[in-house]
């Protein structure tokens, strides 16, 4: 998906502004900090927290080994549950999971900085690893395929190879990752950390990766199940909902999607195009996420309109106060009806909406705003090729308890299934999970 | 208003609180820095005869909790290494500049009478209201046949305070050495040897930590490592005992005692009193955050003496001493319960693991019907250890109950199950 550029490129801040505006949102907290934050946690029993994690890690345990000072066993605790607990710790909307849950909430205090802590444990072991922390089993001698990069495939290869399958990833894309390399904030992933950690992940051996070939196009899954003990789909969600209303094909209206894999991409940010006036549709992370990037990249005025009130975003409160402070105004009860201009975008009209007896209703009321650019970001959607032959449940694909689809030996997880919310840290607890199910029916263990 | 003025082993202070002997008062400009900060007394860096010693590199090595703040510290620091003319010449000075301040020379000398007797005659006549005899460095000094290694001998313990007491006629006190099997006895040959007041602790000895690097105890000099005092807040629960032990002992419970150890806040320094020290001294906290802590001590106690009504010391001086008894004489029908506060009660499940994995499996969980946990004490199972009371992070949510019946009192010698009980 080309991202159509506004015509007015970049030019509003300098290079180094942009810079400085896409540096890591959080830096990481030193050793000293790490301890005094560490020492905070109240080391409970059978914690909330843990329970609060998808990939249930042993938090109290880790962040334990960080006040005794014993950080491989700290990385490797975390690890054993999210080999992705570095972007995890970067990127989780921890208010919600495990910090959601830390009882220090219950005393009215800050919950301990657990995200911050998972990722000074983690990346503190990738940068002085001598070697990958774990040891694969002795070779199976099985072969499994998988289809997509991103965490879910990752998670479910990396489980895979440690149980001593051999595993072919299958990307479309000439970067692994998936959305930690191409969609998730620029500032949360600093340092080029989605690259690092793949390379990491795959330090287990037994993983190769195919970059440029994309299911359905290149290969189909009866020609991966032919050649392969089990095939596992990480697919994501690669489609893009429509607004489907007149004027969409204007110039300037954009894939949020793109657009921030257009900045995630982007060697140097101060050349990308931006809106001066910049409308943002959606309500959930995405919106967010691009929004803020919007603002940090320049655009003198961005609005994030949403057809609902804000009980009904998507986007964390935590998020939504991210956008405020970046100078994102946030605009409820607005439904987009049409997008106008003059061959490309001037103005996107909206319609006041309110509930009424839990119903969504337009007010009849019209209200335009001006844009030269506007980012769509109203979901994703699993697209089919490939997979036609697969069940659906809903619009994902359906699976059964050991992940596996409607067709035998296929299995999938992360966000092209419906297990949890669609975030990271679930898609890596599809991953492993579905690994330890394929072994078990393959090997007929237990 | 409250009164601190205090009588001290027969010497008179503005308040209880007086520097112990120590780098906070090895010379003229850092006692002075603490009399203007408030600082009753100073027992002076102690000294002993020329040529002074000669101190090493590096000196000190801490222990700290979890979140790094330090409980203790341990030195290998000698007695002062200043010549001993320029020590008394200061103390001259001070003497004359701050009239309302004690200053108590501290002495260290090998077991040899004179040494003793010229120390002590020197600092009387530069001033001093009153002399400490130093039997405690655990370190160093020690080896040399002085220190804890005379401390340790009742009989040099009795000796060296007879020497000084017959050399001056200002009050001795006799420093002790907590480096021994049962204070008292220390204290007895004190007493023997006419001192007008103990002071302890002195530091313990100790090892503070081990350099798993380099394979060295700290502090390290040059790559080695050797045992030093501790001292800090950390042994403030032994030198508590200690002055107790002395107290209630019937042939030593006449003396009067200067308490040193671990001493920070005015709080330590009631408790001090309360099991009846007449004054303190304070080193590690000083060191650890100068001088002007002494401010809030003073406001501190006053504060407390005020809201008790106690108008002087001497009105709640070894008012917890009374309470302090043996094992013996302990009520083994007196019978408390845990009580959890499920209103302030945070869900940590640490009372729950602590009873569970090494007390008495006296607490469930129970699942709340809208989700999270309820912990709740089995009566029956709970023998009042506190053990969860003190693990729970929330003030107040564990509260321990008596459990109110007609049972009369009854301690082990005479209780039912003692098999040598006095009917
Ligand atoms: C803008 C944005 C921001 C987000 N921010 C966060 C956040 O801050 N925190 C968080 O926890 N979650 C966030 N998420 C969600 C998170 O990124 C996803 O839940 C997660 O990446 C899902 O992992 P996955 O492996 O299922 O899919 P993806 O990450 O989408 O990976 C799918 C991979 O499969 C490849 N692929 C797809 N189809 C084919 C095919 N036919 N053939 C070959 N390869 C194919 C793709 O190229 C991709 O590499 C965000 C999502 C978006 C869109
Ligand atoms: C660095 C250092 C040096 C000390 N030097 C002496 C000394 O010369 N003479 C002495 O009697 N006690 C000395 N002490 C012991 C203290 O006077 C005091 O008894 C002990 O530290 C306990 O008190 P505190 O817990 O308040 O520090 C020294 C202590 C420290 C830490
Ligand atoms: S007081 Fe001791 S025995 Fe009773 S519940 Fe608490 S920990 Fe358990």
């Amino acid at each position: 998906m080309a991202l159509r550029p506004a015509e007015s490129v970049g030019g509003f801040l300098t290079r180094e502004q942009i810079e400085r505006n896409f540096a890591d949102l959080h830096p990481p907290l030193g050793c000293a900090q790490a301890e005094i934050e560490a020492e905070r946690c109240l080391y409970c029993y059978d914690a909330p927290c843990i329970v609060a994690c998808p990939t249930s890690i042993d938090i109290p345990t880790f962040i334990r080994q960080i006040r005794t000072q014993n950080l491989q066993g700290s990385a490797e605790t975390i690890l054993d549950s999210n080999i992705l607990g570095g972007t995890c710790g970067r990127a989780c909307p921890t208010e919600v999971l495990c910090e959601g849950a830390c009882v220090l909430n219950a005393r009215g205090e800050e919950p301990v900085k657990i995200g911050a802590l998972q990722r000074h444990a983690v990346e503190t072991l990738m940068a002085e690893a001598n070697g990958h922390p774990f040891t694969r089993a002795p070779s199976t001698g099985k072969r499994f395929a998988v289809v997509g990069a991103g965490p879910a495939g990752l998670a479910f290869a990396h489980r895979a190879a440690l149980l001593g399958h051999l595993v072919t990833i299958y990307e479309a894309k000439p970067k692994p990752g998936g959305l930690n390399e191409y969609g998730l904030a620029a500032y949360k992933m600093a340092e080029d950390f989605a690259q690092k950690e793949v390379e990491f992940v795959l330090g287990v051996g037994g993983i190769s990766i195919e970059y440029g070939v994309a299911l359905g196009h290149d290969m189909s899954l009866e020609q991966l199940r032919a050649d392969h003990d089990a095939v596992f789909l990480g697919l994501g969600l690669g489609g893009v909902r429509r607004l489907g209303v007149p004027g969409e094909e204007l110039r300037g209206v954009v894939d949020a999607i793109a657009f921030i894999e257009a900045v995630r991409q982007a060697a140097d940010k101060s050349t990308l195009p931006v809106g001066r006036e910049v409308v943002v549709i959606g309500g959930g992370n995405t919106a967010i996420d691009a929004a803020v990037q919007a603002k940090r990249l320049g655009a003198r005025n961005v609005t994030l309109a949403y057809r609902r009130g804000e009980a009904q975003m998507g986007a964390t409160e935590w998020e939504r106060d991210l956008a405020r402070l970046n100078g994102v105004a946030i605009r409820l009860w607005a439904a987009p009806v049409a997008v106008e201009g003059d061959g490309r975008v001037e103005r996107v009209v909206f319609e006041t909406t309110e509930l009424v007896d839990g119903k969504l209703r337009g007010t009849g009321e019209m209200v335009a705003i001006p844009a030269d650019m506007v980012l769509k970001a109203i979901g994703q959607v699993l697209i089919p090729p490939g997979i036609e032959a697969l069940a659906f449940n809903g619009d994902k694909l359906a699976v059964d308890a050991d992940y596996q689809t409607s067709l035998p030996g296929v299995f999938a997880g992360g966000d092209c299934i419906a297990t949890g919310e669609d975030l990271t840290v679930q898609a890596v607890e599809d991953g492993k999970r579905a690994a330890h199910a394929v072994d078990r029916l393959i090997m007929k263990r237990g | 208003m409250a009164d601190l003025r205090c009588r001290i082993g027969g010497v008179d202070s503005i308040n209880p609180f007086w520097l112990a002997s120590a780098p906070p008062s090895d010379k003229k400009y850092n006692v002075e820095r603490a009399f203007a900060a408030g600082w009753g007394g100073a027992v002076w860096k102690t000294l002993g005869e020329d040529p002074p010693v000669v101190n090493a590199s590096s000196r000190y090595g801490v222990h700290k909790d979890g979140a790094g703040r330090i409980v203790g510290i341990n030195n290998i620091e000698l007695i002062s290494d200043r010549p001993l003319d320029v020590n008394l010449r200061e103390i001259e000075e001070l003497r004359r500049e701050w009239p309302d301040r004690v200053i108590i020379g501290s002495i260290m000398a090998p077991i040899d009478e004179q040494a003793w007797k010229d120390l002590a005659i020197k600092l009387a006549n530069a001033g001093c209201q009153g002399i400490e005899l130093n039997l405690g460095c655990p370190h160093g000094m020690c080896e040399r046949g002085m220190g804890s290694a005379i401390g340790q001998a009742p009989d040099l313990v009795e000796k060296t305070t007879r020497w000084v007491r017959e050399a001056v006629d200002i009050p001795v006190f006799t420093k002790l050495t907590p480096n021994i099997t049962d204070i008292v006895v220390p204290a007895e040959a004190a007493m023997r040897g006419g001192a007008h007041a103990v002071s302890l602790i002195n530091t313990v000895n100790s090892i503070i930590s081990v350099d798993l690097e380099r394979m060295v105890p700290t502090p390290t000099v040059d790559g080695l490592g050797t045992h030093g005092g501790y001292c800090g807040s950390a042994v403030k629960p032994i030198a508590l005992n200690m002055v107790q032990a002395i107290l209630r002992d019937p042939e030593t419970r006449s003396l009067e005692i200067s308490a040193i150890g671990g001493i920070s806040t005015w709080r330590d320094a009631a408790e001090f009193i309360a099991l009846g020290a007449s004054g303190v001294q304070v080193c590690t906290a000083a060191m650890l955050m100068g001088f002007r802590i002494v401010g809030d001590m003073i406001d501190g106690l006053e504060g407390f003496m005020d809201s008790q009504g106690y108008q002087t010391i001497e009105d709640f001086r070894g008012k917890a001493l009374r309470n302090t008894v043996d094992w013996n004489d302990l009520n083994l029908n007196f019978d408390l319960k845990a009580r959890i506060d499920h209103d302030a009660c945070i869900e940590c499940g640490r009372c729950f693991i602590a009873c569970e994995d090494t007390s008495h499996q006296a607490i469930r969980i129970d699942a709340k019907p809208g989700g999270g946990r309820k912990f709740t004490v089995i009566d029956d199972e709970c023998v009042g250890c506190n053990l969860c009371q003190h693990v729970c992070p929330v003030a107040g949510c564990i509260e321990m109950v008596e459990v109110r019946d007609d049972r009369p009192k009854v301690t082990w010698p005479n209780h039912p199950k003692n098999p040598l009980r006095v009917a």
